[in-house]
């Protein structure tokens, strides 16, 4: 009999738990996030889960801006930033822990990149370990991973994701499939990251969702940040892990202020982030979205709605776990996303949940996603293009009558 | 011999409107057709495998004058436009040309609209060039219906078919097999036409573009790769991206010309001649040396990676415009005032352009859906 096997974050979990050097950071009150390794679970066709580790459901509410204060660690105050600057903090401190750690991409170096997020690095570690690369995305990735295939470790920078297409052989043939097809004996730590998303009109071009295109590459992890506090920790968690991982930042959310611990930290990789919990419905959502999802949650609480919101934050694989949990309390999911409708992270997460919780669902799944077009310039059409708060409200309230 | 050459009628009150600037009441308009005056190019052409043109030119004071017009059309339409960004009428990216105008009026003036362009991002003037409408160009910088691409693709996005006029794109290098492609199609097609495949020093490290390039030579397409080296890609300085930043050398077995981009004269000689080379022999690469007043884009101070003294050096010792200004004094052509007046027109165009495009409707709804799918062909 066939079993569906959904490793979440199986050999990946293993893998980069081996390489945690333990005895290089201290774990802050946010250790049950830290300390979690990940676990393989088997879903069977028949519904039956078997885990090789039973983890409680962490329910550390990450907060928006306005909840910062609430959610921050109670030992230590921590300090203030930027999204872009937990970014670069994070890459720093991985920068100063390991010496094989270097950045290459378009106008990183004395420019300090164009969202700024590698801003004086390259004053601190020179100009080949901060490599300002000629316009050639498809030759520097590749680059990249001939290096790391001899065990440097390069982050590799899309000036916007969409550029990142010029590269989509190097990411998916040699990145993705490189350890497999050597039997093992390459690996590829390599970080790829870079803004991606609808911004605000930067045309059709520059507003890509590559998640939906690299999702089906065998071999690579995606993650999605969404607040200064889990970019700057998935940073380092995808600087650390032996596998190549795509992270996803989003144009639009450079600038969110939050205050994070002031102690180092960890986010992991295949963990999806519980935002709010709640009792109607699950919606889950990442990246910009989360935003939208927020607002549309303070209209559904006034309107009498519990939503329970979870940032999936790991794209590839999903948190089924996490989600899992979810679905089992409330019976309704919701998926609220920027990818187009076609082919979308959106898509295969509601493939992965009906096949893995169809008893446990009493309405069909809904998914929200941007519309299958081009993203126009003209303001208003963009506004159409993506997923609004009250689109969300409007779903929520229809699933809920179900 | 030039003839010292005034006339009075060039004070009589100019009519509003764009046409009616070259529609100047020249007393004695065939003499100023005919009137032959000879300029020199600032530098001489360097060639790379190929004999260079010469640099002595000539021209006629109706073509100083049009150069002139045009080129201050094309500056105080991206001053205007920086405004309107700095108004948050028009947003996302913004690529001004301001410094590089007499690379596509060179251009224009050496060619037919039957001959393609096919650009970057770096787009607006190009689109001018090739018959485009300031009205146009504004709507389609503020997203309006008006616009050249209905609103739907802003900055880097311009394109007009009618006027040969190809793109508009907003990822570096890929417009330039693109152009290849369009030569291909040129010579498919048996035309005597050419095209023109602009792209800058930063994507001139692009390794599609030695695709390209390979396969323009290999089966002798008409293509004429221009590189348009304003020698920064956004902050990185063109020493600092390539090895060697003699582009006009780097099609190898290509043959290539080095161009005074800041020369209008230089410019349609150097496009002249290479139509008509190719037509004969294949692709060749014109590099121009060209700069850019303002940074990569809105985004982009543009001074952090150049100093001041350069950007204003560049602007006192080779202004397009300027130069042209000073041939039309040294021969008499028209007055110190009269120019000033021509840009006064200019201006007053470019506000009356800005001002209709503001009046166009955003586009509808319904437009989201338009043309992702040819219409009524299956899908839409």
């Amino acid at each position: 009999m066939a079993s569906i096997f959904q490793a979440v974050g199986a050999a990946a979990a293993l893998s980069s738990s081996n390489s945690f050097d333990s005895k290089k950071f201290y774990l802050s009150s946010r250790k049950s996030v830290s300390e979690r390794k990940g676990s393989i679970f088997v879903v069977r066709s028949d519904g039956r889960m078997s885990s090789g580790r039973v983890d409680k459901l962490v329910t550390n509410a990450v907060a928006t801006k306005a909840d910062s204060a609430a959610a921050s660690t109670a030992s230590k105050p921590g300090h203030e930033l930027l999204l872009f600057e937990a970014l670069r903090e994070g890459l720093e401190e991985e920068m100063d822990r390991d010496p094989r750690v270097c950045v290459m991409g378009e106008d990183v170096g004395h420019y300090g990149g164009s969202y700024k997020v590698t801003k004086g690095l390259a004053p601190k570690y020179g100009d080949l370990r901060v490599l300002d690369t000629p316009i050639a995305e498809n030759s520097f990735t590749g680059m990249a991973i001939g290096a790391a295939m001899t065990g440097l470790r390069p982050i590799v920078e899309g000036m916007n994701m969409g550029f990142l297409l010029l590269a989509f052989n190097q990411i998916s043939n040699n990145c993705g499939m490189l350890h497999y097809t050597s039997g093992g004996q390459f690996t590829i730590p390599v970080v790829i990251r870079g803004p991606g998303g609808v911004g605000r009109q930067l045309g059709a071009e520059h507003s890509q969702r590559l998640e939906s295109y690299f999702q089906s590459i065998p071999g690579i992890q995606m993650v999605a940040c969404s607040t200064p506090y889990n970019a700057k920790g998935l940073m380092k968690a995808a600087i650390r892990s032996e596998n190549p991982v795509i992270l996803f930042e989003h144009v639009l959310l450079y600038n969110l202020k939050e205050r994070i611990p002031d102690e180092e930290y960890i986010c992991n990789l295949e963990e999806a982030e519980m935002v709010r919990p709640g009792e109607h419905i699950t919606i889950l959502t990442y990246s910009r979205m989360r935003y939208h999802v927020m607002q549309a949650a303070k209209t559904l609480v006034n309107k009498g709605y519990d939503p329970e919101v979870i940032d999936i934050r790991s794209l590839k694989p999903f948190d089924l776990h996490t989600i899992g949990n979810s679905v089992k309390k409330t019976h309704r999911v919701l998926i609220v996303e920027e990818c187009m409708r076609t082919g979308g992270i959106g898509a295969s997460l509601t493939a992965a949940i009906t096949e893995n919780f169809h008893d446990y669902l009493d309405a069909p799944i809904v998914c929200l996603s941007s519309q299958d077009v081009p993203t126009p310039y003209a303001g208003t059409l963009e506004e159409f293009t993506i997923v609004q708060p009250a689109q969300i409200v409007t779903a929520v309230e229809q699933l809920c009558q179900q | 011999m030039s003839l010292i050459h005034r006339s009075s009628s060039l004070l009589k009150p100019l009519a509003a409107g764009p046409a009616s600037l070259l529609r100047r009441p020249f007393s004695s308009a065939t003499d100023d057709d005919a009137t032959k005056i000879t300029v020199e190019t600032s530098v001489p052409f360097t060639g790379h495998r190929i004999d260079p043109p010469p640099r002595t030119i000539d021209t006629t004071p109706k073509e100083l004058m049009t150069f002139f017009v045009d080129m201050a059309r094309m500056r105080r339409m991206e001053i205007a436009a920086d405004s309107l960004y700095k108004s948050k009428l028009i947003r996302g990216f913004c690529h001004l040309y301001d410094g590089q105008e007499a690379v596509a009026v060179g251009m224009e003036a050496a060619i037919t609209r039957k001959d393609c362009i096919i650009t970057a991002y770096r787009d607006h003037c190009i689109f001018l060039g090739r018959g485009g409408t300031l009205l146009e160009a504004f709507a389609e910088l503020m997203g309006r219906k008006a616009g050249c691409s209905k609103g739907k693709g802003g900055s880097m996005h311009f394109y007009k078919k009618n006027g040969g006029f190809y793109g508009g794109h907003g990822i570096v290098g890929a417009q330039v097999p693109l152009g290849c492609g369009l030569a291909f199609a040129q010579k498919y097609s048996k035309e005597d036409h050419v095209t023109f495949a602009l792209y800058g020093d930063g994507a001139a490290n692009q390794g599609q573009l030695f695709e390209a390039l390979n396969m323009a030579a290999l089966w002798d397409l008409p293509a004429i790769l221009v590189c348009e080296n304003n020698h920064y890609g956004m902050g990185t300085a063109e020493w600092r991206a390539a090895k060697s930043p003699a582009y006009y050398k780097r099609g190898d077995y290509v043959p290539g010309l080095k161009v005074d981009g800041m020369d209008v004269f230089a410019v349609k000689q150097a496009c002249k001649f290479a139509k008509e080379h190719v037509l004969k022999n294949g692709p060749i690469i014109l590099e121009m040396d060209t700069y850019r007043y303002h940074g990569h884009s809105m985004s982009d101070p543009g001074s952090t990676y150049r100093t001041r003294d350069e950007i204003s050096g560049v602007r006192q010792e080779r202004d397009p415009i300027e130069r042209i200004r000073k041939l039309i004094l040294s021969h008499d052509i028209a007055t110190e005032k009269e120019l000033k007046d021509i840009e006064k027109e200019v201006r007053k165009e470019v506000d009356e352009a800005i001002s209709q495009a503001k009046e166009s409707p955003m586009p509808e709804p319904s437009e989201l859906f338009t043309n992702v799918y040819v219409k009524d062909h299956g899908v839409e």
